[in-house]
């Protein structure tokens, strides 16, 4: 159902983009978000059957899949919020629907494609489309953050593309020309050991500006803070989750290879690395919607910690990636709320949030408790797995540095969602300040409280899957 | 005759290393682009002709004409001034582009394969990491999209080593190569040079913690 999947999200984007009347883009938008639910539910029962030669729904695709099917809804929801509430010209809400209709089905045949040169052509898409949607306030300071995001992701994509030519010349040496992740699998053992270390350099590389590890995270920082806050959602959850596959389908391939602890190691320096910068920078930052995103990173490096420490912590970091998608995108929901409450996102604007929205400020403390993966957050089942793979790994010393950033970030973030939430602001005039309506925080409440069932209680399903996941992997 | 090809083309890196004005850059552009016609013109005889053809537009069309002309265009209408204004002197980024041609050397030295002919190596990736100095040391917003097209470069002369048994990696490869450049350019340049006068980085440092 790939292809016909594709065509129509296709066509529902052509109509979203030439069609201006308000009531039609909602229906086309409802229409795409049965078709992306339709085709979740097709693909989960039909698990690993090859589609069109080039698309295998394999574990981690469903996974994946399903968990930007349901962000997908609030997304949209919170969309048609952010656009009751700016007026803006028609032009631009079509133009804000298609790239993310076009957004959503890139990411989602990313996810389950077979051949690592269409994943990649899927995931050229969605810098095209994430572009168009942190540009959509159009003015100097989006153009800004856009300019960077399309300027560091083009490098980046070019990367990628030199580590599959890489590739492309390993596979040929033994005689083969087919570049699916399954039959690359099968010949790892025999590929070169030259060209396979050159090829994960440039795309490990490569990938890191989806993930957001170190080098190339800076511009995912502007994009996330620079976009509305639903398209900033889906960007710091979902799209960082295709950086992630793009890199683990690779890491597979490698791990059969004499090539396993070299790539550990490359990993583990990219990732305690990136906590280090989020522990600096969340220190630093007055933005909250920045801290948020400095935020992610730090996640994405515990996730990359879990891979590069190998056991359990292979099961842990897809555990994690898909909790911290559900969390991360809340609190970039409710960060709409607190920014039509106070019109800032600096930490010296706001205060006092209990007072003038109740329901706002519980989603932001349950988000706190939730990415600092205190308990009964789901991640803090995820992060205790991780660290334990590293204990048993022998990393003691990366394991204790890590937990003292951690230590840090936990005292950085808190710092600032108390003044958030209870500290009042100076100089803030509250006399007509917005009410917002409780129930907008419904679909918050939701995914924090997903992500503590599927944490302590995880359902049957998603456990087989994620052992599925990561079968290939030596233990 | 590919191998003198790409020798001339890794002396273009060096010459861009010191080029002082953005016309020159730009003259150096659609000189490579008439290089990698000429190395993919006689390197890829035995492809089929419609493939062929398309190959042959993109350097020829697009690399050599249409870009340069652009480039150009932008460059008289946004009123940019000629120089390139590099932040380091010119002597160190020759220093500094011939280590990397000679590291590069040094590099494909160490590989053993017979299918690879080792002087795309060589010229691919000193293209790759010359596009990436010059992005990290010049000021315009425009020699940095200059910069990236450089890397552009490396990367088709490296698909072009594989190309003969790979088309569709090779057409991958010309197909990002049209879609960002265009991206780029078209979009974002004229953007840019809409909000922003004589663009350079000094401008884009709002965003920051």
């Amino acid at each position: 159902m790939t292809i016909p999947y594709l065509i129509g999200a296709i066509a529902i984007a052509i109509s979203l983009f030439f069609n201006r009347n308000k009531k039609l883009n909602y229906i086309l938008v409802a229409i795409f978000l049965l078709l992306q639910w339709a085709f979740a539910i097709y693909e989960y029962n039909h698990q690993n059957i090859v589609e069109f030669d080039y698309f295998l729904p394999d574990a981690l695709g469903i996974l994946l899949l399903v968990t930007i099917s349901i962000i997908a809804v609030p997304a949209f929801y919170h969309s048609y919020v952010f656009f009751t509430k700016n007026e803006d010209n028609p032009r631009n809400r079509a133009m804000y629907y298609a790239s993310m209709v076009v957004l959503i089905f890139a990411l989602s045949l990313a996810y389950l494609s077979n051949h690592i040169a269409v994943t990649w052509i899927f995931v050229e898409m969605t810098t095209l489309s994430a572009s168009a949607l942190i540009y959509h306030r159009r003015n100097v300071r989006t153009l800004e953050g856009t300019w960077k995001y399309i300027f560091v992701c083009s490098i980046s994509i070019t990367f990628v593309f030199i580590g599959i030519l890489f590739l492309s010349i390993a596979v040929q040496e033994v005689g083969d020309n087919n570049l699916t992740f399954a039959s690359l699998l099968n010949s790892a053992s025999g590929l070169d050991i030259f060209w396979l270390r050159l090829a994960f350099i440039f795309i490990f590389t490569g990938y890191t500006a989806k993930i957001g590890l170190v080098p190339m995270y800076t511009a995912g920082i502007d994009a996330k803070d620079k976009a509305p806050s639903p398209a900033g959602a889906l960007l710091s959850s979902v799209l960082m989750n295709v950086g992630f596959v793009g890199i683990f389908r690779f890491y597979e391939i490698i791990a059969q290879t004499t090539l396993h602890s070299w790539a550990n190691n490359i990993i583990m320096i990219s990732a305690v690395l990136s906590i280090f910068i989020a522990t600096v920078y969340m220190i630093k930052v007055k933005n909250i919607k920045r801290m948020f995103a400095y935020s992610s990173i730090e996640h994405m490096g515990i996730v990359m910690l879990g891979i590069a420490a190998g056991g359990i912590g292979y099961y842990a970091a897809i555990l994690h990636i898909i909790l911290h998608s559900f969390v991360k995108s809340g609190l970039f929901f409710q960060m709409g709320q607190i920014y039509r409450t106070f019109n800032s996102k600096s930490i010296y604007d706001v205060g006092n949030y209990f007072k003038y929205n109740l329901t706002g400020a519980m989603v932001v403390l349950l988000g706190f408790i939730s990415a600092t993966a205190m308990p009964p957050s789901g991640l803090f089942v995820s992060e205790f797995l991780i660290f334990r793979s590293l204990f048993e790994a022998h990393y003691l010393f990366i394991l204790i540095f890590v937990l003292l950033l951690l230590t840090i970030i936990i005292w950085a973030f808190g710092k600032n969602i108390f003044k958030l939430l209870f500290t009042p602001a100076v100089g803030f005039k509250d006399e007509n300040i917005e009410k917002i309506k409780p129930y907008e925080s419904i679909s918050q409440f939701i995914l924090f409280g997903l992500v503590v069932y599927l944490g302590i209680n995880p359902p049957h399903q998603m456990v087989d899957l994620i052992n599925e996941a990561v079968k290939n992997l030596p233990l | 005759m590919t191998n003198v090809l790409l020798i001339v083309f890794a002396m273009s890196l060096i010459y861009l290393s010191i080029a002082n004005r953005l016309m020159s850059y730009v003259k150096i552009l659609a000189f490579q682009g008439i290089l990698l016609f000429g190395v993919s013109f006689i390197e890829l005889g035995e492809m089929s002709p419609l493939n062929l053809a398309f190959i042959l537009f993109e350097t020829i069309v697009f690399k050599t004409i249409a870009v340069p002309l652009f480039l150009k265009y932008v460059i008289q209408r946004n009123e940019i001034t000629r120089e390139a204004e590099p932040f380091v002197p010119h002597f160190i980024s020759l220093i500094v582009v011939t280590t990397i041609v000679v590291v590069t050397f040094l590099l494909s030295n160490t590989i053993e394969d017979e299918q690879l002919n080792k002087v795309y190596f060589v010229a691919a990736l000193s293209a790759l990491f010359t596009g990436l100095y010059i992005i990290g040391t010049r000021k315009k917003i425009l020699t940095h999209v200059m910069g990236f097209l450089v890397i552009e470069n490396g990367v088709f002369i490296l698909s072009l080593a594989v190309g003969n048994e790979m088309p569709m990696l090779l057409n991958t490869g010309i197909l990002l190569d049209l879609f960002i450049t265009v991206l780029l350019l078209g979009i974002f340049v004229n953007k840019i040079g809409d909000v922003l006068k004589d663009v350079d980085v000094d401008q884009l440092r709002k965003l920051k913690d």
